[in-house]
């Protein structure tokens, strides 16, 4: 499976996420959540940032179910979801994930067809990655 | 020439076009591919390769200009550039040949485009170099091709706006039937049912097979000079009337997902500046070759360029209008989906064709042809006239 490859920005998302923790980017100066991390606040271009904790609740945004030809790794759990999920707090910020029965559960298991856009979603952490379980209500 | 906002307005013509055979597989590299296309250009000009001193490219291209002009015997290069993000700098190359010669940076400019994605590796299994940083929040989740990228974006739009599966098969039919009268194109001989569509394997769904561009190799090239140049060459010119290139506020490139607004990508800007430079507006258009890695972004594309309204992209598939004789004739060559995938460069030399009277699907009098570049990737555009 591919490893995050990170760059200094995006370092820190993934130090908490290996501490089974989600946190986002935000500014320090205007207070604005951003995502993907980078340098500077485009709102109001301070330099200064704070990795904010958030609850890892969410809804689905969308949502592909990927199928071979793909890297052999992926292919043996093919075919798979991949989601993308709108956090709570923050509307636009959206995070590209899988939707498992379970953290660390393969990524094939899910059913595809019983994801919905709009669907309310957790985070749950495997090896350092954040997954995303379906929330009971 | 005007100075200001109408500077490149009909100032520069496309005056040679050529290209290789497009296949599979092709036996010659990606350097002699180029070369045969751009002497083939050249030659359809009636201009000798010394005279040229200008090059524009885009990344992603092999053949270097070194190569090239040394290969091909060029004189003094006064001007070159290469264009970033891939697919969406086809147009640009041609953008900023025309901008060169207008400012008196050149005379003679060749774009060119060499691939062989037919048979040679494809960008999203090289695992071993260091990934674009965007890479890391989607890889590692199997978001791993072009195709799936895109795929999210397809299946947000067709939940906000209601559009179908059959308005992205109505995109891969109009390409196929143009390339049914196009011999050149890899799928001539090769029609397409609904039935073939709609019973073909995914891919990345909501795409199935048909809703993706042929991997191909082939080479396409053409030849930019003034607009008084161009009147002593071998061809009726074809002008670039107006040009655009566009990285809009807050873009992601394929992946727009983290845009506050997805769904607008760089066709709407690339769009404004088109239409504010030009004498003409989107009814004008009589053909238009619109990019088509994957059918979505045609829907995308219509509504960025102002074809129809917002989310009224499916729709304005509706009723044959893709097709010739239909509203708006799109991807007469076959396009990406199923004439070459050439990084666009065959939707450039369309639309010559298509203004010289000469396209294999030849819409009745055409006089203004909209090229696009890669939509979902910084991106470029431009409106010919004949």
């Amino acid at each position: 499976m591919l490893r995050p490859v990170t760059d200094a920005d995006g370092a820190p998302f993934w130090e908490y996420a290996a501490q089974g923790e989600l946190r986002v980017q935000a500014c320090a100066g205007c207070d604005e959540f951003r995502f993907p991390p980078r340098p500077c606040c485009p709102h109001c271009q301070s330099f200064e940032s704070e990795w904010r904790p958030v609850s890892g609740r969410g809804r689905v945004w969308s949502y592909v179910v990927a199928h071979p030809p793909l890297l052999p790794d992926y292919a043996a759990q093919a075919p798979y979801n991949v989601v993308v999920v709108e956090l709570d707090e923050a509307p636009r910020i959206r995070l590209v994930g899988n939707l498992v029965t379970g953290a660390g559960q393969p990524l094939g298991a899910f059913p595809p067809e019983s994801i919905r856009i709009g669907a309310r979603v957790r985070a749950v952490f495997h090896d350092g990655l954040p997954q995303w379980v379906p929330e009971r209500s | 020439m005007a100075a200001g906002s109408g500077g490149l307005k009909d100032a520069t013509a496309l005056v040679g076009i050529g290209q290789t055979p497009f296949a599979k597989r092709l036996p010659e590299d990606e350097r002699a591919l180029a070369c045969r296309a751009v002497l083939a250009a050249l030659d359809d000009a009636g201009i000798a390769p010394g005279e040229v001193d200008a090059l524009a490219s885009y990344t992603m291209e092999e053949t270097d200009e070194v190569e090239l002009a040394k290969a091909c015997g060029f004189g003094d290069l006064t001007f070159f550039s290469k264009v970033g993000f891939g697919g969406g700098g086809s147009c640009a190359t041609v953008a900023h040949l025309a901008a060169a010669i207008t400012a008196g940076q050149a005379s003679v400019g060749v774009a060119w485009r060499s691939r062989k994605r037919g048979s040679g590796p494809r960008p999203w299994t090289n695992t071993s170099v260091q990934l674009p940083t965007p890479a890391q929040w989607t890889r590692p989740y199997g978001l791993l091709r072009p195709a799936d990228e895109i795929a999210m974006l397809t299946r947000r739009y067709l939940h906000e706006y209601g559009a179908t599966r059959d308005h992205l098969f109505n995109v891969a039919l109009a390409c196929r039937n143009r390339a049914n009268q196009n011999p050149a194109a890899i799928m001539y001989d090769r029609p397409l049912t609904r039935e073939m569509y709609m019973t073909s394997r995914w891919i990345s769904e909501p795409l199935c097979l048909f809703d993706n561009c042929l991997e191909t190799d082939g080479a396409l090239a053409c030849v930019v000079v003034s607009a008084e140049r161009a009147r002593d060459c071998r061809r009726r010119p074809v002008y670039v009337h107006s040009a655009a290139q566009s990285l809009p506020a807050q873009h992601h490139g394929m992946v727009n997902y983290w845009n506050d607004d997805p769904l607008t990508g760089p066709a709407w800007s690339a769009a404004r500046h088109l239409w504010k430079h030009s004498d003409l507006a989107p009814e004008d258009v009589d053909v238009a070759q619109i990019y088509d890695a994957f059918t979505p972004l045609v829907l995308l594309s219509l509504e960025g360029y102002g074809f129809c309204g917002r989310g009224e992209g499916g729709a304005f598939t509706e009723g044959g209008a893709l097709e010739i004789g239909g509203l708006l004739p799109v991807n007469t060559g076959g396009g990406g989906l199923s004439e070459a995938y050439v990084h666009g460069f065959n939707l450039i030399n369309e639309g010559v064709r298509q203004l010289r009277g000469s396209s294999t699907a030849q819409v009745p009098g055409a006089s203004a042809c909209l090229v696009t570049a890669g939509e979902g990737v910084p991106t470029s555009a431009l409106l010919l006239r004949s």
